[in-house]
């Protein structure tokens, strides 16, 4: 087996998440090679040469790669990912962004998510909101995939020493162009990668009680916040903060809902939680049904004693 | 212009399904199917776009079971001008539907192909990319905002750090996100009407395209059981237990 791990980055530090998908690239075995597709991206190959299990990084350093449009990122991953066995990314909106279209262009259809590796051809991926959970084996000479990060533990960043060498051929399709970029900046952990997340609901209110009532109790924790879809369409929050099928798949120690119901599709993003405390007034909310310890109470009232008790 | 919008149905998304004992499958007799919600999300950018004068026709396209004419039925209450249908009774793979959608863009023209992120049964995420990639197209993914200007569309993205702007050349390939509108409900004159728009019937062959596919599926599991959790009723319970049972904070 060989195995070309595509690194997720932006352009300085490498994201944590290509640390879970090389965990899941050794439990396929065989030789790791990470692909570093961007611009002045020395620093993120340097860094992909220390994790530990990578036997080479590739490094493709080009302008067209700047801002990891999909049609020039895909087109080099396509032409690099021939003389591999599996084509592994992480499940991130740019993971998911270009995979699909690298395995297109290879003629091989391709397996999202995957949360367990059986053989090197046989995965497990989650189905309708994560009710189900599916065995897929692929039949393709190359397997292309995304990797579920919550599921594999990472490994280490540092221990490795593996050479680096550059891929001099750029791809730039012309056809797209990057305009502009709008990233929120917060001093919390990151949501998906944090040990307690802190979530809020349409139970909170308002955007300004969101923050009144749950910053505090995030600081205390020093935990990562989430929100549900109802707290993110009704403008409490934005968006990069939904937990749940169509937002992100977060699987801390510790998940708090406040004033969250917990429909299928908000489960479907934190159910793999270690411990989850809910929050609600509403006694029969379906939260509690996944919940390891639920409250039932004013948010208002609870969640500030919570933070004066902790 | 012309803009093409690929619909799939699915299970409705507040049906609880459950999976068969054979492990084959999970059970969809007699449970409710509607349109995938972010397909609707679709159709309802491309007849927004219609109303502003940008689209001049609206095509939807289902590739699926007979009972899918229901969805594109749906989407032509909704404002879509005409349907087709791609049937085929086997339960296809992303890459087979990117083909065969292939196949009906070479034939229709479109200049803007609008599909959802992901149909929410296989929970893929892959058909519009996959699209791009056989089109050699610019592909506008996780979509919260469309904006058509002349030959060029710009697109603002969802991504996990934010919002990304890209401006592709059209022809172009959009998936949509939920935030991107809220679609209107069908009025029932509509419907009335969407019964005699037309509706053609095709079949993958047409297209050039065999259903079978690489990616076979095993078995299918209902997800591990979470231990049934317990109700506090104070706050100092509920600390005490974090610290102490479940050791977490």
């Amino acid at each position: 087996m060989s195995i070309l791990v595509i690194a997720e980055h932006d352009n300085k530090t490498l994201n944590g998440a290509t640390l879970n998908v090389v965990a899941a690239a050794q439990k396929i075995g065989g030789d790791i090679t990470v692909l570093v597709v961007g611009s002045a991206a020395q620093a993120v190959a340097d860094a992909s040469a220390k994790v530990a299990g990578v036997s080479k990084v590739l490094l493709a350093d080009n302008a067209a790669y700047a801002n990891q449009l999909a049609e020039n990122v895909a087109a080099l991953v396509a032409d690099v990912a021939k003389s591999y066995s599996h084509v592994l990314a992480a499940s991130t909106s740019n993971g998911k962004n270009i995979l699909p279209r690298v395995a297109a262009l290879l003629d091989v259809s391709m397996i999202t998510d995957i949360i367990a590796v059986e053989s090197a051809n046989n995965f497990k991926r989650p189905i309708y909101a994560g009710n189900a959970i599916a065995t897929v084996q692929s039949e393709e000479a190359i397997v292309v995939g995304t990797v579920r990060g919550t599921a594999f533990d990472p490994v280490a960043s540092e221990g490795g020493s593996a050479a680096v060498e550059a891929v001099s051929e750029a791809k730039d399709a012309g056809i797209s162009k990057f305009v502009a970029e709008e990233i929120v900046k917060s001093e919390r952990p990151e949501l998906t990668a944090a040990r307690i997340v802190v979530s809020g609901g349409r139970g909170v209110g308002s955007g300004e009680n969101y923050h009144t009532v749950l910053d505090p109790l995030a600081d205390k924790l020093g935990a990562a916040q989430g929100a549900s879809r109802a707290a993110v369409d009704a403008g409490f929050v934005p968006n990069d903060m939904q937990v749940g099928q169509t937002g992100k798949i977060v699987a801390p120690d510790l998940y708090i809902a406040v004033g969250i119901s917990g429909a299928i599709q908000h489960l479907a993003g934190m159910k793999d939680s270690k411990v989850i405390v809910a929050i609600n007034k509403d006694e029969e909310a379906p939260i509690n049904a996944v919940a390891d310890y639920w409250l039932v109470g004013d948010l208002n009232a609870v969640v500030p004693e919570l933070v004066s008790k902790l | 212009m012309k803009a093409l919008v690929a619909v799939k149905r699915v299970v409705d998304a507040n049906v609880k399904v459950r999976v068969k004992p054979d492990n084959s499958g999970v059970d969809l007799t007699n449970v409710k199917m509607s349109i995938n919600p972010f397909c609707e999300i679709a159709v309802e950018e491309a007849v927004r776009l219609k109303e502003k004068g940008t689209v001049s026709e609206i095509i939807v396209v289902s590739i699926g079971p007979k009972e899918a004419q229901e969805q594109i039925r749906s989407a032509m209450a909704l404002g879509a001008d005409r349907g087709i249908l791609v049937e085929t009774a086997d339960d296809i793979g992303a890459l087979e539907v990117a083909k065969i959608l292939k196949g009906v863009v070479e034939q229709e023209q479109p200049q803007l192909i609008l599909l959802g992120k992901q149909a929410i049964d296989d929970d893929s995420n892959q058909v519009g990319q996959m699209l791009a990639a056989l089109l050699g197209v610019g592909q506008g993914t996780f979509a919260s905002e469309v904006k058509v200007d002349g030959d060029k569309v710009q697109v603002t993205r969802e991504i996990d750090g934010g919002l990304q702007t890209v401006e592709l050349s059209l022809p172009a390939i959009v998936t949509t996100d939920l935030r991107l509108n809220e679609p209107r409900y069908a009025a029932l004159p509509n419907i009335m009407k969407a019964r005699k728009k037309p509706l053609d019937n095709k079949s993958p062959a047409d297209y050039g395209v065999t259903t079978s596919t690489k990616l076979k599926t095993v078995k299918v599991e209902p997800p591990a059981e979470r231990k049934a959790g317990v109700q506090v009723k104070s706050v100092d319970e509920l600390v005490e237990k974090l610290k102490n049972e479940a050791k977490v904070i």
